[in-house]
C-alpha cells in the first residue's frame, strides 16, 4: 500500500468522470500540439520561401503584409550592381484561383530564380521558362490537384494557361503553388514593374550592415533585413504564432474546466472518507497533495492520450490531398515541452481550489453530519 | 505487537470541557471530567444525541473544546499539530459504520494510516499480519471491502486503528451495526487489546451488555458524565 496507491484507486473508482478529466486535457493537449505544429510549419515553410539561396530580404518599409509590398523593378540592377551582393531576386507573390481551387500561391520569378533553377524539373523545359508566352509552371501537388500535366490547358483566375512544366520542391508552398515568368505574373495582378520583394545573395555575409545602409541610403521606403531579423519582426509571423498559442491555451482553460470540475466532484462526493483519512492522522497537506497527485495523474494520462490523437491528427492533414501541401507540420521539441508544462499547470490550477476544500475539511464535523 | 512506534502513557484526562454547537445554541457537553487509566476499559454508556461521539472526537484530537483541557499521553489537545500528532500516534478510531474505503482491499484499508504516520513499509507489512492473524481475517486480506461480511469489515476497521500501535482505541459504537454475535466477537477483541497490549479503550454504546463488560462505565446524559 503506497500513497500511489490511494491517488489510483479514486480515479479507478469513476471512470467516466476520470475519462472526461483525461479528455479534457487530452483534446487540449491534441488542439494545442495541432494548431502549433500546422503554425509554426506554415511558417517555416514560408520562411524557407523567403530564404531560398538567399540571406537578406528587401521589401518596402512598414508593410503590414509582404502581399502588399511594392519594390521597384529598378532597385534589382542597383543591387546588382553593389560590388558585395552575389544576387538579388525579384519575387512577386500572388493569390490565384482555379476551378475547385480558390485558394493557390502564385510566385512571379526571373528564370535565374534558384526556386525554378534548382529545383526538380518532372516535366518540361527549364530551359523554356520565360521565354514562350502564357505558360505556367506547376508544383508537384499543384500538378496533382489540378489533374494538369505538360501542354494541357489550366484556366488560371480569368485567363488560360498552358502547362510548361512540372517541379518538385520540398516546400509545401511551392510545392502546392505555381509559378509564372515575373512579367507575366506583373501583368496578371497588374503589378507593372514591381516585386513583393527581392532576395538577396551576399558574396560575404559580414557585408549585410553595407546592403543595409545602402538600401536605406538609396530607397528610404525600402527597408532591407537578414532572414532571421525579419521573421523575428514581420507582424504575420508574430500573429500566426501568437493566435496559434492563444487557441491552444482556449482549449487548454476549457480542459482545465474539466479536470477542476471532475475534481470538485470528486472532493464533495468523498467528504466523510476524506474526513476519516484525518481521523487516521492524514493531515491537511496530505489530504491537499492527495488530491493534486489525482489531478497530476489525470493531467500525465491526458498528455499521453493527446500526443497521441495529435500526432495521428497531423499525419492525417500531413497526407490529406485537399491541402495541397500547405500542411507541414512539424513538432518541436520545446513546443512539446511547452504543451506538456500547459497541461500540468491547466490541470494542477484546475484541481487548486477542490486540493484547497479537501485540506480544510474538519473531521469531527464531516463525520457528524454525513 | 509489543512496541509502539510512538510510546505514549495512554492516559486520558479531560477537564472542564464545554462544547456547543450551531453557535452556542445546542450544548453537547457542559463541563465535564473524565480520567482513564492506561490499560483501563471505560464504557461511555448512554442514548443517541448524549455527547458521546462529541467528547470522542475531544479525545481523539478530531475536535477542540470551546473551554476546558484534553489531553492524551499527557499532550494537550489545544493546538493542530498537537491533534495531528494525537490522531496519527496516539490514538486509533473505530466508527459505528467502519468508514472504510470500499475500493480497497482488507490490507490496503489496514495500511492506509500508515502512510499518513511515516511507518517503514517493511514494519507496517509485519503487523499487518500479525493484526490479520489476531482478528481472524487473514484469509480475507486480498479480499475488497465490498466482498465481506459486517464482521469482517469491522474487524478490518479495528486493524485499522491499531496498525500505528496507539496507546488509545476509541470506539464509536463498533457493534451498533452488528448482529448479537458478531457484536460480541468484536467486543471481544476490545477486551484482548486492553489486556493483553494494555491499551487504553474507550468505547462509546448505547448498549448496556456491552459496557457491563467494561471495567468502568461511565453514563453520559445530558452533556455531563455519571459514575453507575
Amino acid at each position: 500500500m503506497s500513497f500511489l496507491a490511494l491517488v489510483l484507486v479514486n480515479l479507478r473508482r469513476h471512470k467516466v468522470r476520470t475519462l472526461i478529466g483525461v479528455s479534457g486535457i487530452g483534446f487540449g493537449v491534441a488542439a494545442m500540439l495541432t494548431i502549433l505544429s500546422i503554425v509554426l510549419g506554415a511558417i517555416a515553410m514560408f520562411e524557407r520561401i523567403l530564404s531560398n539561396d538567399s540571406q537578406y530580404l528587401v521589401f518596402e518599409r512598414d508593410v503590414s503584409d509582404l502581399f502588399f509590398s511594392s519594390v521597384p523593378a529598378d532597385i534589382v540592377g542597383t543591387l546588382r550592381a553593389l560590388p558585395f551582393v552575389e544576387a538579388a531576386q525579384p519575387v512577386l507573390f500572388g493569390i490565384v484561383s482555379s476551378p475547385g481551387h480558390p485558394i493557390i500561391t502564385c510566385f512571379g520569378v526571373e528564370a535565374g530564380d534558384a526556386r525554378v533553377a534548382r529545383a526538380v524539373w518532372l516535366a518540361g523545359d527549364p530551359a523554356a521558362f520565360g521565354v514562350e508566352p502564357g505558360r505556367v509552371y506547376l508544383g508537384e501537388c499543384a500538378a496533382g490537384f489540378l489533374k494538369a500535366r505538360v501542354g494541357d490547358s489550366i484556366p488560371i483566375g480569368r485567363e488560360t494557361f498552358i502547362v510548361g512544366g512540372v517541379l518538385r520542391s520540398e516546400n509545401g508552398f511551392e510545392d502546392g503553388g505555381v509559378f509564372l515568368p515575373l512579367a507575366d505574373a506583373q501583368a496578371f495582378f497588374h503589378r507593372d514593374g514591381v516585386s513583393s520583394v527581392v532576395t538577396v545573395k551576399l558574396r560575404d555575409k559580414a557585408d549585410g550592415d553595407a546592403l543595409k545602409q545602402a538600401v536605406a541610403r538609396d530607397f528610404p521606403n525600402l527597408i532591407a533585413l537578414e532572414n532571421r531579423e525579419f521573421s523575428r519582426s514581420y507582424s504575420q509571423f508574430k500573429i500566426m504564432n501568437l493566435t496559434g498559442w492563444a487557441v491552444g491555451i482556449c482549449a487548454f482553460l476549457l480542459g482545465g474546466l474539466g479536470v477542476a470540475n471532475t475534481m470538485i466532484m470528486s472532493v464533495f462526493g468523498r467528504i466523510r472518507e476524506i474526513a476519516v483519512l484525518r481521523a487516521c492522522g492524514f493531515s491537511g497537506h496530505q489530504i491537499g497533495t492527495l488530491v493534486l497527485s489525482e489531478a497530476a495523474a489525470v493531467a500525465a494520462a491526458g498528455t499521453l492520450v493527446g500526443f497521441a490523437i495529435g500526432a495521428v491528427a497531423l499525419a492525417v492533414l500531413n497526407a490529406a490531398p485537399q491541402l495541397h501541401g500547405y500542411v507541414n507540420a512539424v513538432v518541436q521539441l520545446d513546443v512539446a515541452l511547452g504543451i506538456v508544462a500547459v497541461a500540468f499547470v491547466t490541470g494542477l490550477a484546475g484541481a487548486m481550489y477542490p486540493a484547497w476544500f479537501a485540506s480544510r475539511i474538519q473531521p469531527s464535523e464531516a463525520l457528524r453530519y454525513e | 505487537m509489543s512496541e509502539r512506534s510512538n510510546p505514549g502513557t495512554g492516559d486520558v484526562r479531560v477537564r472542564n470541557a464545554w462544547k456547543s454547537f450551531d453557535k452556542g445554541r445546542i450544548a453537547v457537553l457542559k463541563g465535564v471530567d473524565l480520567e482513564v487509566r492506561r490499560g483501563e476499559m471505560l464504557a461511555l454508556w448512554g442514548a443517541s444525541g448524549s455527547g458521546k461521539s462529541t467528547l470522542l472526537h475531544l479525545v481523539g484530537g478530531l475536535d477542540i473544546p470551546d473551554r476546558g483541557e484534553v489531553t492524551v499521553s499527557g499532550i494537550d489537545t489545544a493546538t493542530e499539530p498537537a491533534r495531528l500528532a494525537i490522531r496519527r500516534f496516539q490514538v486509533g478510531f473505530v466508527f459505528q459504520l467502519h468508514n472504510l474505503i470500499p475500493d480497497l482491499t482488507a490490507s490496503e484499508n489496514i495500511l492506509a494510516p500508515s502512510i499518513a504516520s511515516g511507518l517503514p513499509r517493511a514494519t507496517a507489512r509485519e503487523r499487518l499480519g500479525a493484526l490479520l492473524e489476531a482478528s481472524g481475517l487473514s484469509h480475507r486480506r486480498d479480499h475488497r471491502i465490498q466482498d465481506m461480511s459486517g464482521g469482517e469489515r469491522q474487524r478490518t476497521a479495528i486493524c485499522r486503528a491499531l496498525i500505528n500501535k496507539p496507546a488509545v482505541l476509541l470506539a464509536d459504537e463498533p457493534t451498533g451495526a452488528l448482529d448479537e454475535q458478531t457484536g460480541e466477537v468484536i467486543f471481544g477483541l476490545f477486551r484482548e487489546m486492553a489486556k493483553s497490549e494494555g491499551v487504553t479503550v474507550i468505547l462509546a454504546t448505547h448498549e448496556r451488555k456491552f459496557a457491563e463488560g467494561c471495567d468502568r462505565i461511565l453514563r453520559m446524559r445530558e452533556g455531563s458524565l455519571h459514575e453507575l
